[in-house]
């Protein structure tokens, strides 16, 4: 094949290589590595998700049970270090994660539309006049790229919403979760955005959970056939525990009529917390 | 058996590297018997019989082992058929009248040469870069001197089977060349004889394919375009033997 074209037509790199950093660092350089830091990221963005989802399981146990659960994650490890260090320690992981994720999953992808140059693009993708059928790819696996920023949003949005309370007003009480996720989710736009943007999460969990285990290389036909079951119940799991928020709100089986302490009926944030540590400590 | 099928063929041509291609229309008349080469065959001798000029395909061994003829079928590398080269492939998958697009495989390190010729020689770059072993020169050692488990053996053959046609990249959404640089690393990684360069051949070869190849999403479609049906799971072999080959400082190698 070589002999075939001359010097002149001799295909050259698109990539040239660069000189290469310091250990760690020189993974991050590399696609491969580059793929590790997105699976490793990706398994603590999981591990997130999934504690997240199980925590606010507590908003069934009511307003104070919640608040309790509020106060625990803020409270960790505060015999030993100051109030709440561990928690943004913890928060602090999770941007570091969040960023490498998504700065590994654009550099990547970028990688691959140069490697594509001379193909035929549609649509972002690389396509043959003879149209392209997948056989192996899945919806799920081709709309990582889509999924993904969706994901992003409504991060961005979730934080603004209950975290930061832009939205909500004088609705918003910072320390009672219960009261500002049933403002938020029974206006039903907000419902219907939860709703999506988590179906967005799962499917992206559904490639993502089963793509880790190829690039950490962690195969072995032994067990290779459960890595996408896990996947698919992981994936399915988070949506099941995500999707009954919105649902139950707006099913109004999440509402606020029997609540011991009314946010209407009481004065500032301050009075409206010591009435659900008072209960916490009645029960 | 044999009948006579009208195929409508629309071809890529493509003068020269640096001109721009465009799809032209043919009519052939074939016996379902021949193989698909053979259709293009009789395509060409009739367009040398009007004087025109005949179409660039690669071909060489035409019993599925040389992995030179691979062209895009209606949007799939080497056809409808799985496991099943361009050259092996029959005209009895088709039915009369089909209408059948041909076009190069599409990379951007897989510049067209003319017509449905594409230069793989990037290929040849990231063997060069470590697909060798070293040996003993001198008689022969006897032929079962070097014990291999069965299970190491069949697998180091199964990757083995890469015939280096392209498909898998010709395939993938990404362009990336990861079948076929892990079967090409398996075959060695997985055998004693592989194993004094095992780690600095991992670093290099991987290092040239992403020299000129996309980066890995795990979409699965080169195994299904592959004639060979190299699995998914010298992908992950490769991943995992690349980052013990960085993270390992192998100063003292017989350490575990």
């Amino acid at each position: 094949m070589t002999q075939t074209t001359s010097e002149r037509y001799r295909v050259r790199p698109i990539r040239e290589r660069r000189r290469e950093w310091p250990f760690p660092f020189n993974l991050y350089q590399t696609a491969v590595g580059r793929k590790w830091v997105m699976a490793v990221t990706g398994i603590g963005l999981l591990g997130f998700v999934l504690i997240h989802m199980i925590g606010n399981l507590h908003v069934y146990e009511g307003p104070a049970k919640m608040h309790e659960y509020a106060e625990s994650l803020r409270n960790l490890g505060s015999g030993i270090m100051p109030r709440s260090l561990i928690l943004w320690l913890l928060r602090l992981g999770l941007m570091v994660m969040f960023a490498l994720h998504l700065h590994s999953a654009i550099t990547l992808k970028e990688m691959s539309r140069k490697s594509s140059l001379n193909a035929t693009f549609q649509g972002g993708e690389k396509k043959y006049e003879g149209g392209r059928e997948y056989i192996a790819a899945n919806y799920a696996s081709r709309t990582m790229r889509w999924t993904g920023p969706i994901i992003a949003l409504f991060l961005f949005y979730h934080l603004a919403d209950l975290t930061w309370g832009w939205w909500l007003g004088d609705d918003f009480v910072a320390g009672d979760p219960y009261h500002n996720l049933y403002s938020s989710l029974s206006r039903i736009p907000v419902a219907i955005f939860y709703v999506i943007a988590n179906m967005a999460l799962a499917w992206h969990i559904f490639h993502g959970a089963w793509s880790m285990f190829q690039s950490l290389g962690i195969n072995n036909p032994k067990y290779n056939h459960l890595r996408k079951g896990f996947a698919a119940s992981f994936a399915g799991l988070i949506l099941l525990g995500n999707l009954s928020f919105p649902i139950m709100t707006q099913a109004n089986l999440i509402d606020e009529d029997e609540r011991l302490c009314q946010v209407d009926d009481l004065e500032g944030t301050d009075e409206i917390l010591a009435c659900l540590t008072k209960q916490l400590e009645d029960h | 058996m044999s009948e006579m099928i009208t195929v409508n063929l629309k071809i890529w041509r493509q003068e020269g590297p640096d001109t721009k291609g465009v799809f032209e229309k043919y009519t052939q008349k074939v016996t379902t018997e021949a193989s698909f080469l053979e259709m293009i065959d009789l395509l060409n001798e009739e367009l040398n019989n009007q004087g025109l000029e005949p179409i660039s395909i690669e071909s060489d061994c035409r019993e599925g082992i040389c992995g030179t003829c691979g062209v895009m079928i209606n949007g799939q590398a080497h056809g409808p058929r799985k496991a099943t080269t361009t050259c092996q492939l029959h005209m009895r998958e088709f039915s009369d009248g089909d209408e059948i697009v041909i076009e190069p495989f599409r990379a951007g390190s897989f510049p067209v040469i003319r017509d449905l010729v594409v230069d793989r020689s990037p290929f040849d770059q990231i063997i060069e870069s470590g697909g060798y072993i070293s040996v003993n020169t001198g008689a022969a050692s006897d032929a079962n001197l070097t014990p291999v488990p069965k299970e190491a053996a069949d697998q180091a053959f199964d990757a083995a089977a890469c015939i280096g046609c392209g498909a898998c990249v010709a395939a993938c959404p990404n362009s990336a060349a990861q079948l076929f640089t892990s079967a090409k690393l398996a075959h060695m990684a997985l055998l004693p004889q592989g194993q004094a360069e095992r780690w600095k051949r991992t670093e290099s070869m991987v290092g040239t394919m992403e020299e000129f190849f996309g980066s890995c999403t795990n979409h699965g479609e080169c195994h299904e375009a592959c004639p060979k049906e190299i699995s998914l799971d010298f992908i992950a072999f490769m991943n995992r033997d690349y980052m013990k080959a960085k993270v390992k400082n192998r100063a003292l190698s017989g350490q575990r």
